[in-house]
């Protein structure tokens, strides 16, 4: 449960751009991989729960999940791997690496110009 | 209503923290190593065992990360190298920050090899970099041969996976071939060591693994 940490500097980041700014945000946008090893449900319930007692509340947050791609080394092909299944589809390598999946990114900030 | 880009990475504090960490490891030549696995995989043992077979004057020290008490450093202490406990009170990983404070004081140019033992837990540790130069994943046979599926994102950015307790494989149902094959479905470009830290078995070339980092650096 590591999720409570993250929120937490999330919520540090957001606070520093939105003096940065001066601007009030209404919203936060993340993407989460499958791989990041953060759980979204878990991520939104901390989320929400540490952003009350802030001034930054009401203060929504947006995750965007994204799965787990590889990329082929040998014919380069780009698949979404299900079922841990991480050979190519194309050519049946098993030469394959991660394309994408574990991000635990900032996307945008929704902020009213005040 | 404006949308504005916010390209950074949710941990950048910790990052950049990590990211002085290496800078002064890399500058003094030190390898740190991080491990991470369950509870219980055997991580203390393990260092137990690399420590007792280190010369005196190698220049090595641990940082072990534990929610409460500081046994495990009493435990490594015993081998007269510099060790210290990291007590998070409640927080399941060590962060850059934790790292940081418990190395003051330490001369860093007089450290070749840190080992740094992470929470015992194979969920947290892996968000958090701490300017290690690898990451070592212990995975004993006790546990499931595929805990490397259900803990995709540690598996996947471990450099070496430590197979341990491979004297009690005649007793449990653990498959080494399936484990192997999990662990590779995870991150082809792992390297994988078997050890029995009760029998000395694969200590040689986990040693030799290490040894390897310390003049590559």
């Amino acid at each position: 449960m590591h999720e409570m940490s993250i929120a937490a500097s999330m919520l540090e980041a957001v606070q520093a751009e939105s003096t940065r700014h001066g601007a009030h945000v209404l919203a936060v946008g993340v993407k989460i991989g499958e791989l990041s090893g953060v759980d979204s449900e878990s991520l939104q319930f901390c989320f929400d729960a540490l952003v009350q007692d802030t001034d930054l509340a009401p203060l929504a947050l947006h995750i965007e999940r994204l799965g787990w791609r590889n990329r082929c080394r040998q014919c380069a092909v780009d698949f979404a791997v299900e079922e841990y299944r991480t050979e190519c589809p194309q050519c049946g390598s098993a030469e394959t690496e991660l394309a994408s999946g574990n991000e635990l990114e900032f996307a945008y900030m929704e902020i009213e110009e005040t | 209503m404006t949308r504005v880009p916010m390209e950074r990475k949710v941990l950048n504090e910790n990052d950049r923290l990590a990211g002085e960490l290496r800078e002064g490891f890399l500058r003094h030549g030190t390898v740190c190593l991080n491990l991470i696995s369950s509870p219980g995989s055997g991580k203390t043992m393990l260092l137990e065992r690399t420590l007792a077979s280190f010369e005196p004057s190698r220049r090595v020290a641990v940082l072990t990360g534990d929610i409460q008490t500081d046994n495990d450093a009493q435990r490594l202490a015993r081998y007269g190298f510099p060790v210290r406990q990291i007590t998070t009170g409640g927080a399941c990983h060590l962060d850059a920050r934790m790292v940081t404070s418990a190395l003051a004081g330490w001369q860093p140019d007089a450290i070749d090899l840190l080992l740094i033992e992470n929470v015992g837990n194979l969920v947290c540790p892996t968000s958090y970099d701490l300017g290690e130069e690898a990451r070592v994943v212990l995975l004993s046979v006790t546990e499931g041969e595929d805990k490397p599926l259900k803990y995709p994102a540690t598996f996947h950015r471990a450099d070496l996976v430590v197979l341990n307790k491979v004297d009690l494989l005649p007793y449990v149902p653990f498959r080494m071939d399936l484990a192997r094959e999990y662990i590779r479905r995870v991150q082809p470009d792992v390297e994988m060591v078997e050890v029995s830290c009760t029998t000395g078995v694969g200590l040689d070339t986990w040693r030799q693994w290490i040894d390897a980092r310390a003049k590559a650096s």
